[in-house]
């Protein structure tokens, strides 16, 4: 339990990560985390109807994700509201089961086989992780699949495995609560301890463990409804808070943030062969991966695009970064930093950062070690990091082609299923 | 132990609602340039971040015809070079303080925001000056920038949500001053010059037609001082205003745009309603949160809770300069898109009469609107944005304080009049944009006559 005072608007945000994602999925179970994060919404024991109604009409926000790592939820309610919440949060935390019924979830699986419908297969480039993901991970490695599961998995979900997800991985033991707003601590301390002491605790959760590693360059395409060519490139790289993560977010970042980035200048400004280009990572728990990704301007190739994209990482790790570039990236980390503690609530906002520190590094006060990390990253750091890991042999790419325009894709690239 | 006290509390009951504080939006202190630029400055606090604002009171609308897009175009090319700097030196001039430069281009305005820490406060407003003020608009630049608008829109035509709100507000508004998105389209595009986009920026972004708005912890006077100097060399010059004689045109009822293979249809149906000074606007808000505004509206009940045909569904009175529209978007199951439209147009209708807004309803709605509202203006982007519609819409000083009063006092009969005065279903307009069979009988039972076939480019 994690609490902060903060006094300048009169709300709280109540914020709970469960430790389980995708990650905690096995393969012919894909999906199955996200699907019940919408069950989380659909009623608890002792307040059997949705969850919105009571609290929006309290004058709550709230809404909840899942990732590969984690699951979390959160309300920002006036300050008047937060028992409100509590006694909301703690009810699906402790009597989810007996609400939990058949009908409640055949429902959810169709939202949720519409949600995949909108947001990956009828988004133009929206199949790009699943393909992505599943050449960069290994069948067996639980980062092989996205968030939101595969079709035949979710049609074939059934309610007793929501029954047995929910005894193993929402309880107590494996969550972490986090209020960040206008109240007094002492008082409000009590108040979460009367609701959610006497929870039971629940199993022990193993964490998972499993190591990925690209042997080879692989190259997939993939056929979509789009216009314009796009080519993905990406490398695995080091977990999240490990060593190299910090100087690989900066890396990203001068190659591809804002018009002054290596990508930007190069691709879009200056050859014009490309309509945008991006570049991040995506810290996991396990193993983080950088993806670059640049769309052929008409009448320019993929080819060229790698070929660019690809002198652009060389000429970094060769030649590593500017001192110009040194200290913009360090005074846009520390922008970046102060403008997410804006908020006390919401994705982002100073409770859930709380909490990310909490369920991945068990140190809450992890805020100025984590600002810290950027500040002390070196010229040679960050150039010998980039050398290290976004190497040649180690590498997918994945070319997205207008459909029947398979001609489009990097030469000897192979057909990749999705599913 | 009885469930109802599992835990040592009572769980037979949720916890009673308590009253919640009033809320009071912070003093908004407004000075006026000798140029006639507004200053409008408030303060907060929180963090070391400071956010300016600049309104320009010029937006889409004020494209001319043939020229749709010059708006957002002109105001793509500010930061492509100032004065002596090339573009990329105008960037990492902001991106070496960290700065974050925003633009917004609506119907009605044009929005250029800088946010920064602080500490770089008057290197950040120097750097706004140059980008809106001095603006380099080169022919080279202008020539790369259109190409890659034009590149844009050849990727919107890979989302089906883009081509529906194009050609929907083009089958609402016409040639009308909304009919087309900022973005314009390829013929408009190609017709421009950059002579075209000085004269626009010459006309357009003038002091007289502007606030600069400012959220931070620096003091009103300082603030003023900041932009006497950042500001003070700008000229001033006659306003020009936004053509509204152009008649709107009578769409088909119902309107599909093909889109084979795609496993979802989406939808937007509405019509011209309501312009943002209406009295009935906190009236309308209310009705809209009961019908479409949030996620246990009726509309959102009926198409995701019951049916369980799509992942959310929402409407809106877009609240602007000239009456704007009234919108339902919604994205469903191809199968069941005949269904989703007579479902919606039966809820819009429904609403005005036969099931007229309820207390209990209406009490959710009002709940929704004020008990959080002050979670609205909890950063500086958010209170910045709070004074620039203030500023563009000559929204009263207490506007913003006195929002939640103005909700409670509502009642159900007067919101259900408000939506009846100005949702009429007899001039609502659908418009598919999916893999669906235009001759089927589902869409010939909706009553909505022959069904107009578009191409996404034909508009």
């Amino acid at each position: 339990m994690l609490l902060h005072e903060a006094h300048g608007c009169p709300i709280v945000a109540v914020n709970i990560w469960y430790h389980v994602g995708s990650k905690n999925e096995t393969p012919g179970h894909t999906g199955f985390a996200h699907l019940f994060e919408h069950l989380m919404f659909e009623g608890s024991q002792h307040h059997d109807k949705g969850f919105f109604q009571p609290l929006q009409a309290a004058g709550a926000s709230l809404n909840g994700s899942t990732n590969a790592d984690r699951t979390n939820y959160w309300e920002v309610v006036p300050a008047t509201a937060l028992e409100l919440a509590l006694w909301m949060e703690s009810d699906r935390m402790g009597y989810l089961l007996p609400a939990l019924t058949e009908q409640k979830f055949v429902n959810q699986r169709d939202v949720v086989l519409n949600e995949r419908r909108q947001n990956y297969e009828n988004r133009p480039y929206g199949l790009a992780s699943m393909a992505m993901l599943a050449t960069l991970f290994p069948d067996d490695h639980p980062y092989h699949w996205t968030t939101i599961g595969e079709i035949a998995d979710l049609k074939a979900a059934k309610v007793d495995e929501a029954h047995d997800f929910f005894r193993r991985f929402y309880h107590p033991a494996n969550a972490s609560i986090a209020l960040a707003g206008d109240f007094d601590a002492e008082s409000t301390l009590a108040l979460v301890r009367a609701y959610f002491e006497g929870i039971a605790p629940g199993p022990g959760v193993e964490r998972v463990r499993r190591t990925a590693a690209l042997d080879e360059e692989r190259r997939i395409f993939l056929e979509d409804r789009v216009e314009l060519p796009r080519l993905y490139l990406a490398w695995l790289t080091p977990a999240m808070f490990a060593s190299g993560d910090a100087e690989l977010d900066l890396a990203t970042d001068l190659l591809a943030h804002g018009k002054t980035s290596r990508l930007y200048r190069r691709l879009v400004y200056q050859d014009r062969i490309a309509t945008d280009i991006s570049a991040s990572q995506s810290s996991r728990e396990m193993s983080s991966f950088v993806q670059m990704s640049a769309t052929a301007a008409p009448g320019h190739t993929l080819l060229e695009l790698q070929d660019a994209l690809l002198q652009e990482v060389a000429k970094l790790a060769d030649e590593g970064p500017t001192e110009v570039e040194m200290e913009r990236g360090r005074v846009q980390a520390e922008t970046q930093f102060v403008q997410r503690l804006q908020t006390v609530g919401g994705f982002g906002g100073k409770s859930d950062q709380l909490n990310a520190y909490n369920t991945y590094l068990g140190r809450p006060d992890y805020f100025s070690e984590d600002l810290g990390r950027y500040a002390r990253v070196t010229h040679s750091s960050l150039q010998a990091t980039v050398k290290h890991y976004l190497t040649d042999g180690q590498r997918v790419a994945l070319s997205i082609v207008p459909r029947g325009r398979l001609d489009l894709a990097i030469p000897d690239s192979s057909s990749v299923a999705v599913s | 132990m009885s469930p109802a006290a599992s835990g040592g509390v009572d769980r037979s009951q949720l916890p009673p609602l308590r009253p919640v504080p009033r809320f009071t939006f912070p003093r908004v202190m407004k000075s006026t340039m000798a140029n006639g630029l507004g200053v409008w400055t408030a303060h907060h606090d929180e963090v070391p971040i400071t956010e300016f604002m600049l309104v320009v009171r010029h937006g889409a609308a004020s494209d001319p015809i043939g020229h749709e897009g010059l708006s957002a175009f002109t105001t793509d090319m500010l930061d492509e070079g100032s004065g002596p700097f090339s573009a990329l030196e105008v960037s990492e001039q902001l991106a070496r303080i960290g700065a974050q430069l925003g633009v917004d281009v609506g119907a009605d305005a044009i929005l250029v925001g800088v946010s920064s820490l602080t500490r770089f406060v008057e290197r950040a407003l120097q750097l706004l000056a140059d980008i809106v003020v001095r603006p380099a608009l080169r022919e080279e630049d202008f020539e790369r920038v259109r190409r890659q608008r034009l590149n844009r829109l050849v990727q919107l035509r890979d989302m089906p949500g883009a081509i529906a709100e194009r050609v929907f507000m083009r089958l609402l508004f016409g040639d009308a001053p909304y009919g087309h998105t900022p973005l314009g389209g390829e013929a408009s595009l190609n017709a421009m010059t950059v002579d075209d986009i000085r004269a626009f920026h010459q006309r357009t972004f003038r002091p007289g037609e502007a606030t600069l708005v400012a959220v931070g912890d620096v003091d009103h006077d300082t603030m003023c001082r900041l932009a006497g100097a950042a500001f003070g060399s700008w000229d001033g010059g006659p306003s020009t205003s936004v053509r509204d004689d152009v008649p709107l045109p009578v769409p088909a009822r119902l309107n599909i745009i093909a889109r084979p293979g795609a496993p979802q249809s989406e939808l937007r149906i509405g019509h011209v309603a309501v312009s943002r000074s209406t009295p009935d606007y906190h009236a309308l808000v209310a009705a809209n949160m009961v019908l479409g505004g949030q996620y246990v509206s009726r509309v959102n009940l009926n198409l995701r809770g019951e049916k369980g045909i799509t992942y959310g569904v929402r409407t809106a009175f877009e609240f602007r300069r000239f009456p704007g529209p009234f919108l339902l978007s919604v994205s469903v199951d191809k199968a069941a898109t005949a269904l989703a439209i007579s479902e919606s147009m039966k809820e819009i209708s429904d609403i005005r009469q036969a099931r007229p807004v309820s207390a209990s309803e209406l009490a959710i709605g009002i709940a929704a609107l004020t008990r959080g509202y002050a979670k609205n203006f909890e950063t500086c982007d958010q209170l910045a944005r709070a004074v620039a519609q203030m500023a563009l819409f000559n929204l009263p000083e207490d506007f913003y304080s006195e929002f939640v009063p103005r909700i409670e006092a509502l009642t159900p009969d007067e919101v259900t009049q408000a939506a009846a005065r100005h949702l009429d279903p007899s001039r609502l307009t659908a418009l598919v944009v999916g893999d669906v069979d235009p001759a089927s009988q589902e869409f010939g039972r909706l009553e909505l006559g022959v069904p107009e076939l578009l191409s996404p480019d034909s508009i």
